[in-house]
This record gives structure tokens, sequence and C-alpha cells, in this order.
């Protein structure tokens, strides 16, 4: 069977026009997807957990849902400190019915933005976001910013879909007509097609901003002769570029919210495109990578008035990221118990958080096995989103996009899972 | 079967031309209904106003640009907090309140259906996602169409019918409700970071005006024949200066249509500027409001202003970008593609500062000027002039002189040279509030054939009783009396369901989505025409097949089907 017009449930990209071929449950062709989205659909049956597995002093066990279900909801509402993290690679429903739940449970609920761009989100509720739709950016952009990322790497289409390969509405020769400026501590891939590379020393970032501001804003005068490894020619260069687009777009990833100043850093680089709409056009978006990790931000917002790290401890929606984050409860040894979903938190978080997870009660909702998997003492498997269950998620600019399902392999999806933990718990805890 | 009585309630029903009377109301599975059995559950009003649900015509609660403000304002959200208790879950969010905030305050003070006022069609799954997190009230989307690339290639060709064809297919395609276009022209100019002045100023790169614009989908909008007018954000928002444009923008404007007006013009506060600079900033009421008079095809709503903090947001980007540039506060644009724009800044109005004093004078004026209450709606843009929290403090200002001149005691000074309202003295009566926060809102918005903003025989049982004893209370000396009565009923009945009752939320809820499906003849119908298809490949980021808002996204939704012309 073919399936036009898929999306494809990997990076925040949300490419939705894949070409989708099965042949019962096997997926015998994948068109238009690059090849993270390509070798994640060619697998998409595959590698799965037949079913929910316990851990009976120390070794493995089948169990039934019913069981993981029950086990579960036992340990959430044992817990004084439960926490329900994850939730980036999930449907947008479940999201929801994790803000309830852990609104019920008096718990905390936080998504993988605590370990990515959350310090982008921190920045933005300094000074703003100026923003707009990616097809803003291909109909219009005439010069393209990647800052501290590597699209040709974490999402691959990203340059054909909306910037230097797509077509654009009002450029005659998009290719030719669309300048681009990368910056990155080393030199990667992309560097080779730019017209600017301007490579900083690592930690850096927040001074180049900072120069490039000072000259935009017509101070060049205050700025020496190079900054963190990049020559004042090339930093006047850049700004002119900037200031003589017509429309420019900026997008940056960990690079630079994870490197040294981190939110400063984001918050520098609003002021920049901030500084630069007064001359011209200019917009910022964060490169998202799980795709629906804007989408718990969303749904986390409009529900609770936070995007991520929400503490229902005190029956109020309580955030402060550094205090209610879930690396930071971990890390203190806080929470004791935890439900994790849609998200591999083995494969990222330091050590020591990790060691407190593996000691306390944990359940993981996630089809397959992952680094995560023997930290936890249940694992309850689940469809995927955008292959064998239908869902929301919200693209890396907040368009919502309904994610389409192609297979049909049993599994119930995540948010009957979470909805049925929900339910146990509401028998007990009343509202 | 579920029966309810609303006992010796004193009914105001403008259009049912109930003036006061006590009487009793019978409720039957959500609908008023003649009589009752027995064993109907009963609510004793002991006299108390009696008034059809309230009906916000023009607020901002839900969708992409709502959560922005969320999202970037946690000072907001702690200043609105309250704890979870029952089936209430807990709230954030004093100007932009989460859903749930919106929805169990709207309740409050007795209302029952919300207009959200801008949806941008590529982002319409969101609205609706926050729609069916929004349980207390019914709710309705008006669909940004002022920047739409295919609506403005067929206004510069003069195909209206093609105009009409292109707005009936995705209003059916985001469950949308009705047409609405902000600063018209401006958004797509402000996609390079220009923006439009006025109706005459040409688009670049499209080849038409705002006027083009304005006067073709007007027209459009009755071939469809949608229940509610188009719906209008003039160009040239919050300038000095910028009431002639206002003016000129209304008289444009046809008389189309037999039960309603054939433009709603939205918050009009904000249009009614004088002066040539923030300087000689003044207030043009008076000719707006004269002009208004003038033309009863026309129905605007205040957009009032109050002192305070609050959060501005509208899908016009250039102005909200001048607006920063006054405030320097924090800044967020989000354009979107092909169709529209939007933009936030939270701001303070303060009574020290003089242009907020006037603005303030200019939106109470506006209603006081505006004869007929019918034409002239209680709204404050909810959030852009204040929350809607502050609905009733308004109603006590228009009900009370002596409130408003103990009020203007303590603005800016200098406002009395700049503004008329100390000599205005009408106070306004308790019908002609009900008409402006209720019965006004749902005939401007077509509704009342759905049994929405009165109290008749099959209307739906959405019922507010104020704990307020008409003959008992003088307005005009005890407005405080009115502004804690509005402020929260004795019983808010939804679908025949009291849900409020003395400040406590009583059941979780389910709304109705409201939208829109014009019937429109295969000739005309767009998801087969090669240019329209064309484009949207072509220039959108997501394809045409992915667009369209999925059933499964409106949970309880009324849909209206309209036999359109085309
Ligand atoms: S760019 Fe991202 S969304 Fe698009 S196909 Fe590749 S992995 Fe999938
Ligand atoms: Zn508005």
């Amino acid at each position: 069977m073919i399936h036009e017009d898929m999306i494809c449930p990997f990076c925040g990209c949300l490419c939705d026009d894949l070409v989708i071929e099965t042949k019962g449950t096997e997926v015998v062709r994948v068109d238009n997807a690059c090849t993270l989205g390509s070798h994640k659909l060619m697998n998409a049956g595959k590698h799965r957990l037949k079913g929910p597995i316990m851990r009976d002093s120390g070794q493995w066990r089948d169990a039934s849902y019913e069981e993981a279900i029950e086990y579960a909801a036992g340990i959430l509402l044992d817990a004084d400190r439960p926490l329900l993290y994850g939730w980036s690679s999930t449907q947008g429903e479940a999201q929801g019915t994790g803000v309830s739940m852990a609104e019920l449970l008096g718990g905390v609920i936080d998504s993988t933005t605590s370990v990515c761009h959350g310090p982008s989100i921190l920045a933005i509720q300094e000074v703003g976001h100026p923003g707009c739709t990616l097809g803003q950016v291909k109909n219009r952009a005439d010069l393209i910013v990647y800052w501290g990322c590597n699209p040709t790497e974490a999402h691959p289409r990203h340059m054909s879909r909306y910037t230097t390969y797509a077509d654009g509405y009002f450029l005659e020769n998009a290719f030719r007509d669309r300048k681009l400026i990368l910056v990155d501590v080393r030199k990667t891939e992309t560097a080779s097609i730019a017209d600017e590379f301007v490579q900083v020393k690592p930690g850096g970032d927040y001074a180049v901003l900072s120069a490039l501001r000072a000259i935009v804003r017509g101070r060049e005068d205050v700025v020496p002769p190079t900054v963190a490894g990049v020559t004042k020619e090339q930093l006047l260069r850049v700004a002119a570029l900037c200031k003589e687009a017509k429309f420019g777009a900026l997008f940056f990833g960990v690079g630079l919210t994870m490197s040294p100043g981190k939110y400063k850093n984001v918050r520098n680089a609003i002021e920049l495109v901030d500084e630069l709409n007064r001359h011209t056009k200019f917009t910022l978006t964060p490169l998202r990578g799980h795709y629906n990790v804007y989408g718990s931000n969303e749904v986390f917002t409009w529900m609770t008035g936070y995007p991520y790290a929400v503490d229902f401890s005190r029956q109020i929606a309580f955030y402060n990221p550094g205090e209610t984050t879930a690396v930071d409860l971990m890390a203190r040894k806080e929470c004791d118990a935890a439900l994790i979903v849609a998200s591999d938190p083995g494969a990222h978080f330091p050590k020591k958080c990790l060691e407190h997870l593996a000691s306390i009660p944990t359940v993981l909702i996630d089809p397959m096995h992952t680094m995560t998997t023997p930290l936890v003492k249940c694992q309850i498997p689940t469809a995927v989103t955008g292959m064998d269950a239908p869902g929301t998620a919200y693209r890396m600019d907040g368009v919502p996009i309904h994610v389409k399902k192609f297979l049909d392999l049993g599994y119930p999806t995540d948010t009957e899972i979470i909805g049925k933990i929900f339910e146990k718990v509401k028998e007990v805890r009343h509202p | 079967m579920s029966e309810l009585l609303v006992k010796n309630a004193y009914v105001i029903d403008p259009i049912n031309h109930i003036d006061g009377e006590v009487m009793d109301i019978a409720v039957k599975d959500g609908y008023i209904v003649e009589d009752v059995g027995p064993k109907a559950t009963v609510l004793d009003a002991e006299g108390c106003l009696t008034l059809p649900g309230g009906v916000d015509s023009h607020t901002h609660v839900c969708g992409t640009k709502v959560n922005f403000g969320r999202y970037m304002s946690p000072e907001d959200m702690r200043a609105g907090r309250e704890v979870r208790r029952g089936v209430k879950h807990a709230t954030s969010g004093y100007s932009v309140p989460t859903t749930y905030a919106n929805s169990y305050r709207y309740a409050l003070m007795g209302y029952t259906t919300l207009l959200e006022g801008a949806m941008a069609p590529l982002e319409a799954r969101h609205t609706h996602e926050e729609f069916s997190a929004t349980p207390l009230q019914d709710m309705m989307a008006n669909t940004l169409f002022d920047g739409n690339w295919a609506v403005m290639k067929a206004v510069a060709e003069g195909d209206i019918e093609r105009v009409a064809a292109i707005v009936g297919w995705t209003l059916s395609a985001v469950k949308g409700f009705g047409i609405k276009l902000t600063n018209p022209g401006g958004t797509e100019a402000w996609g390079y970071g220009k923006d439009i002045s006025c109706i005459k100023d040409e688009v670049p790169h499209f080849g038409v005006t705002p006027a083009e614009i304005i006067e073709a989908m007007i027209q459009a909008c009755e071939m469809l024949r949608l229940p509610h007018s188009v719906h209008l954000h003039c160009n040239n928002l919050g300038t000095p200066g910028n009431y002639a444009c206002t003016i000129g923008t209304f008289n444009l404007v046809p008389d189309l249509n037999k039960t309603r007006q054939s433009l709603y013009a939205t918050h009009v506060q904000f249009h009614s500027y004088g002066g040539s600079d923030w300087k000689t900033f003044c207030s043009k009421a008076e000719p707006v409001a004269y002009t208004v008079n003038n033309l009863p095809q026309i129905v605007i709503d205040m957009g009032q202003v109050m002192f305070g903090k609050t959060t501005t947001m509208t899908a016009d980007g250039p102005m909200e970008f001048n607006l920063y540039r006054l405030h320097h506060n924090k800044w967020s644009n989000h354009d979107v593609e092909l169709e529209t724009g939007s933009g936030i800044i939270p701001v303070l109005y303060r009574k020290k500062n003089l242009v907020n004093s006037i603005m303030w004078s200019i939106g109470l004026e506006l209603a006081l000027l505006v004869k007929d209450p019918w034409r002239c709606l209680l709204t404050t843009d909810n959030p852009n002039g204040a929350p809607f929290v502050k609905y009733p403090e308004i109603i006590a200002l228009l009900m009370s002189k002596k409130y408003r001149d103990a009020e203007f005691a303590t603005v800016n000074r200098r406002t009395e040279s700049r503004v008329i309202l100390p000599a205005l003295e009408r106070e306004m009566d308790w019908n002609e509030i009900a008409v402006m926060t209720r019965a006004g809102q749902a005939k401007a918005l077509g509704i009342t054939g759905i049994g929405k903003g009165h109290l008749g025989i099959g209307a739906e049982a959405d019922i507010a009783v104020y704990p307020l004893k008409v003959g008992e209370i003088d307005p005009a000396q005890e407005y405080q009396k009115i502004i804690d009565g509005f402020s929260k009923t004795r019983w808010t009945v939804k679908r025949g369901r009291p849900v409020a009752r003395d400040g406590e939320i009583l059941v979780h809820g389910e709304n109705t989505t409201i939208w829109v499906d014009p019937k429109i003849s295969p000739e005309h119908d767009m998801s087969h025409d090669p240019e329209f298809t064309e484009m949207f490949n072509h220039w959108y980021s997501v394809r045409m097949s992915n667009y369209p808002v999925q059933d499964e996204y409106l949970k309880r939704n009324l849909r209206i089907e309209t036999e359109a012309t085309i």
C-alpha cells in the first residue's frame, strides 16, 4: 500500500511530504525522507518490545499490560515526589493526559527541553522572540544564518525544505540569491557552501554576538581587532550582510544554548535580531531536535502556564528551572518515583542522576529497548506516533501538524496507556 | 433527561423585548421550554437579575499567539495562580490566563459563549486544541484573511466569486466561524518589515489596496451567507490621527444584509485617535461615533483600555513592533506564511500617563456617544485593552457618571483638554448593559438563531443570575455594588446545567465549537482548482492534504451549513 503526504516523526522539521510503501506490517520503501527519517521509518515495525516487562529480583520477566499499569499507578501513588519526564517523542494528547495526572498526583512534570532548548526559553522569557513560520523564511529570506548547529547532520532536510535549497516565491533564483552564514566552533560539512564561515573559539559566542550588536548600532569603534578568534574585518562583513539583507533568518542549536553563557547567549542573539529589525526584517528560530518537543512546551503552557519543569506539589503550578527540572531533581535525589515517557535519559543525563534513577521505582513507556531500559523496574511498549498511531505534533516554528499512522501492529498508544494509569490513580486519589 | 427551573428570576432579555419581568425559566435537556415537571431541580433566583449567558464577540483566549503570550511571561503566570480544588484545575495567569483559568473566570462572570478574535488558518489546529481545554464556554474562531495570497490575487483580478470560493474552502478546512481582517494588506507588507498606512496604499507585490480587500470580502461574505459579517481590525491601529482612516474605511461599507450589520469594526477605541503626534494626541471619538450613528450597516466594539498591567497581542505585527519601540519591554513576533502575522508585548497602562488616560476616555466616549447600544458592544479586546475580568468595572463606568467623574479625577490632569468625557451625562440602564454584553453580541455574530444571547423558548439554556436586586440599587450612586454584582454570578447555567455558583466552579464541563461550512457549487470548489492547489503545494511549508483540521480535533461541535450563492 502506498501512503502519501506522510509525516516524519523524527526531528523538529516534521517533513510532511513522505511517501511510504507498506506490505502488510513491513515498510518496503520510503521516498522523500532524509537518511535519518528513512532509517527510522524503514525499521518501523522492528526491534519492538513484544509486551511489558518487569524486573523480579534483578531478572526481567514478561508481564501483562494490566499488571504493568497497576504497578505504574502504584509507584506514583506511593511516592512523595513523583517525576513525570520525557514527552518529546509522543503525541500531544499523551502530553495533556500526563499534565493532568501530574497535577492530581502533586508531582513534577518536565520535558527533554530542560536538557536542550531550556536556555532558549529562559532568554525568550526575558526579551521575547521575533520569529515566523518556516514557509515565511522559504519564500522571503535572502540571508540564512546557522549558529551553533549543524543542520546537515541533525535536521538534514532543513536546508532543502526551508532555506538554502528551497524555492522562494520572492526570489528569482533562490539558491543563488540567498546568502548563507555559518557560525560554529568547528568546521562542519555545511561550511563549504557558506558565504561566510565564522569560526568562534569555544565559549566565545556571547562576545561575538555583542560585537555584532555594537557594529549594527554604529559603534564599530569599540570592537577590538579580533573577538573570540574572529577578525574585526569578518565581523564587519557579517554585520553588513545582515543589514543589507531584505529578510534574514537566524537559526541556532544546542551549540549556542549549551555552551558557556547558555541562556545569555540566546538572549544576546535575540537582541541582535531585535536590533536588526530596526534596519530590515530579521527573524530567529531555535532548531528543535525531537519532533514534538515543542509540542510538549505548547501543551504544558496552555494547561499550566509554563513550558516545562512544572511542579504541582503545592497544588499550584510552580515553575523554577534549576530547581524543578528533572536533572536537578535527580541530582538532589529528591524524586522517589519516576514515569519516563518517550525519551531516553539513560543516553543523555549525568551519571549521578542515572544512579539515582536506578535506585528508585521507575516505569518507562517506550516501544523499544533503550539505554534507559537497564535503569528501570518496568517497561511498557506502545505504538510509535507517526507509524502505528496518529496524533498531534508541533513543528519547531509552532505549526501544529497532524501526524498520521500507516501501520497496525496492535500496540496501545501512549495516550491509552497513560490514560489507564491515570484512571487507576483517580480510583485512589479523588479529584 | 434533565430538568431545571429557575424560579423568581428578574429577567432582562432584550431580544425577546423582556425588560425586567419576574418569571420562571423552565429548562429541559439544555434548552429553554414552556414547562417542566415537578421533579425538576429548582434554583430560586429570589428576584435577582437574570440575563442570557454572556457573549464575548471579540476576545483572545486560545491559539498560537495567546499561548506564546503565556510562554514568554512567567511573571504574568505567577500573578494569576490558584490552587487545584475539586473539579477545578490549578490555574495560572492574570492577563493571559491558562485555558482553564479563562474558562473559570468567564464562567464566574456569567459568560457562556466566546469568539476567539484571530485564528491563523495554518495554525487552526492549535486553536481547536485549546478550545477543547476551555470547557465551560461555546467557542468560535474568527479566521484571518488579511494577508491571504490567494485572496489578494483574486481581488487583484476583480474576481469576487473566486474570493468567496477561497474563503469558503478555507473556513470549511480550518473549521472557522467568520472572516477576520487584521490590518488588511499590512501584515503581508510586514513580511518585509513594511506597513500600510491607510486604505488607499498598495500592498507591495500584490497590486491591491486594503480598501479593495475590504470591499471584496464584504461581498464574498454575503455570497457565502455567513452568519457573521466581515470582522475588521482597521489599518493604522494606535497611531495619532488614525481616526480619519477609520472613518474613510467605514464610508466604504455598503448595506448588504437585512438581519445584521455588513461590517463589524473591532476595538474602535484604538482607531479613534486625533493629533499629529504623541504630543498633540487627543480623542476623536465624536466624529467616529457620529459616522457610526449615520451608518446602520456598521457595528463596533469598544476595545476599552483599563489601567494596570496587561499583554497586547494581535495579528497586527507591524503595530506591535511600533508599540515595542515605545515601551521597550519585550517583544515577540510571529509571521505566518501566505496568511498573516502577529505580535505580542506586555504593557502597563498608567493613570499618570497622558496618552493612556486619553485612551481610557476614548473607549467610554464611544460607548456613550453611539446612540444605539446594539451597535457598540462592550469589549476590551481582551487582553489588549485590559483583561476581561475588568468588564464589571466598565459596566459600572457606563452606568454611573459619578463613578466616571471620581475616576477622571485620578487620571493625568492634562487629559481634560483632549477629551470630552466629562461632558457626557449619559448613564446606561440595565437593559442597555444586557444588550452590550450578550444580546447585541449574539445578534452581531448572527447566532441568535442557534439559541444564543436570549432566553426565548428553544434557546440554549445559558443563563446568568447575578446577585443584584434591580429595584433596590441605584447604579448611578452605588457603583461598587454593580462591580461586585457583575463580577460573580449567583449561578451560571450552561446548556441547562449549573456550572458556577457564588464564585465556585461546579463541574468540569464540555464546550461546543461552532463553525461554518458554506455549501459551494462544484465548479467553485477550490480543492480541485489547479492554480490554488499549485500555489499551496509550492509555497506553503505544509502539503495541502495536511492542512485541513481533522474532525477529531472538535469534540462536541455545531456545524452551521450555509447555502452559498456561488
Ligand atoms: S529532516 Fe527531520 S523530519 Fe525531515 S525527513 Fe529528515 S529526520 Fe525526518
Ligand atoms: Zn483583537
